[in-house]
């Protein structure tokens, strides 16, 4: 972060597999800082289906005993990336579920930092994403535990469908822990849809864009499972998804 | 309604089928039977349009149309329906809303109006009744949990509510108990047997028989039909095995 006015390069880890054409008309990027007050509860469903390529950057700090919840739907422009910098209080509890769609040659990219702080927060990260054509998509997730931030649960589950051969997806997620007595999880997987499975739906009678939707929708629910808008989300990753099917 | 002339397909490079005719008319209810490895499933598959398994030689002709110039939904909503012998599960997707889906989706092929959500299930009602399935099993993911008998009557419940011309039913009597077997067998006769259906059950045993009885029972072996005859085939086979009988 030495100067956030020069556009990154590949060479910065967080953009690794950023287009950086698209990304410089948008640079610098105003950082939305949010901040919860010690108790208190947030939220935010951030939807980013424009055709414009996007790019945000959160900052959340999450004060003693706060909470946090973070909806992310990244489907539609060329290029769409959102990095979300979270840094929890003690007993905080931060939960993030995004779903990721894209399909010809856009490029999605959700970057998490979270970082427990204090003892006893709680981060739970669920992202689902379904990549067609020459589509990338891509997470790089960090979860940090501070010195002494004993107690800490954090956990990520992160998968990927990927719908044609052509599409790629990347996802890191990384442990960077500085105390004992902590429980991280991480589960990471890319897989594609089962033929079986679709020829038993197309034998029934479903056309394949219908048979692979049907499929896909409960794999895309889990990021939006508890939202406040879980329906307004759902519904609308699900037209993106009939987009690129 | 169904005309298999000199079918030849392979499966990963390996010939399974080898010239095998074979005629059903309306009405008429036909057995396939033979040894392990003697192509019964992958006619089934063949038919049905499993990606895998590929047409080398002959035609096959379905309600007057050519079968291999439909895909694997245009066959469905054309009335063909395949009875799976391990049906798939899908998870997070429910029967009663994958069976509506696809019941419309075929409805629209053929320029039928939609089943409403009301419809539908009546519908789903009746033919879960048929085969004395409760319509909460139906509300759950597709075959999650479901035992293997299970999967294979609400393998006839889809058929019932799909209501197809042909039914080509893949061991529907594996895994099944003697009174599951009574009642997918009574549920084929029920759904099925009518003058303008007809019915291809694959079977080992001459069991599912006995509640199904066919006009016609073949004898598969090395991906041909090598012997014909009434349901008394099926007997001599049981007696005597298929090695004597496909001799």
């Amino acid at each position: 972060m030495s100067d956030t006015l020069t556009l990154p390069t590949r060479r910065d880890e967080a953009f690794r597999y950023a287009d950086l054409a698209a990304l410089e008309p948008l640079w610098p990027l105003a950082t939305q800082e949010i901040r919860v007050a010690a108790g208190e509860a947030g939220a935010l469903a951030l939807v980013l289906d424009g055709t414009n390529a996007d790019a945000r950057d959160l900052s959340i700090v999450l004060e003693d005993g706060a909470s946090f919840d973070l909806r992310l739907l990244n489907a539609g422009s060329a290029y769409g990336r959102i990095a979300v910098s979270v840094t929890l209080g003690k007993a905080a509890k931060f939960h993030l579920g995004a779903a990721q769609i894209a399909g010809g040659d856009q490029t999605a990219e959700i970057v998490t930092q979270v970082t427990h702080a204090e003892p006893d927060a709680l981060s739970t990260q669920i992202v689902r994403s379904v990549l067609a054509g020459h589509a990338t998509g891509t997470y790089l997730g960090k979860v940090a535990v501070a010195r002494g931030a004993i107690g800490t649960d954090g956990s990520q589950s992160i998968r990927a469908m990927l719908l044609d051969r052509t599409a790629t997806a990347n996802a890191r997620p990384e442990l960077e822990i500085y105390a004992d007595d902590v429980k991280c999880a991480h589960g990471c997987a890319v897989g594609e849809l089962d033929p079986q499975s679709l020829f038993y739906l197309a034998q029934r009678g479903l056309p394949p864009a219908q048979a692979k939707k049907l499929m896909l929708q409960a794999f895309i629910a889990e990021a939006f499972v508890g939202a406040a808008d879980e329906e307004t989300l759902t519904q609308a990753a699900l037209d993106a998804l009939e987009a690129i099917l | 309604m169904l005309k298999i002339e000199n079918l030849s397909a392979i499966v990963a490079d390996k010939p399974i089928l080898k010239g095998l005719s074979l005629t059903i008319n309306p009405g008429e209810i036909h057995a396939i039977m033979g040894p392990n490895g003697a192509g019964k499933s992958t006619l089934g598959y063949t038919l049905g349009g499993r990606p895998g398994y590929d047409v080398t030689g002959g035609s096959v002709s379905f309600a007057g149309e050519d079968l291999f110039a439909l895909e694997p939904h245009e066959r469905a909503a054309a009335g063909l329906f395949l009875g799976f012998q391990y049906p798939v599960e899908i998870p997070g997707v429910s029967f009663v809303q994958f069976l509506r889906e696809a019941a419309n989706a075929q409805r629209k092929v053929r320029g039928e109006a939609p089943l409403s959500g009301g419809e539908f299930l009546k519908l789903a009602k009746e033919k879960a009744g048929l085969l004395r399935m409760e319509m909460d099993m139906l509300k759950r993911p597709v075959n999650v949990g479901f035992s293997g008998g299970e999967k294979k009557r609400a393998e006839m419940v889809q058929m019932g509510i799909l209501d197809p011309k042909l039914a080509i039913l893949d061991e529907t009597d594996s895994g099944l108990d003697i009174d599951a077997l009574r009642i997918c067998g009574e549920g084929i006769n029920a759904i099925m047997r009518k003058p303008d259906k007809a019915v291809l059950l694959i079977t080992h045993y001459q069991r599912l028989l006995d509640y199904v009885k066919p006009d016609f029972v073949h004898v598969l072996a090395g991906g041909r039909i090598v012997r014909t005859g009434g349901p008394e085939l099926a007997l001599e086979l049981e007696e005597q095995g298929y090695e004597a009988v496909a001799a």
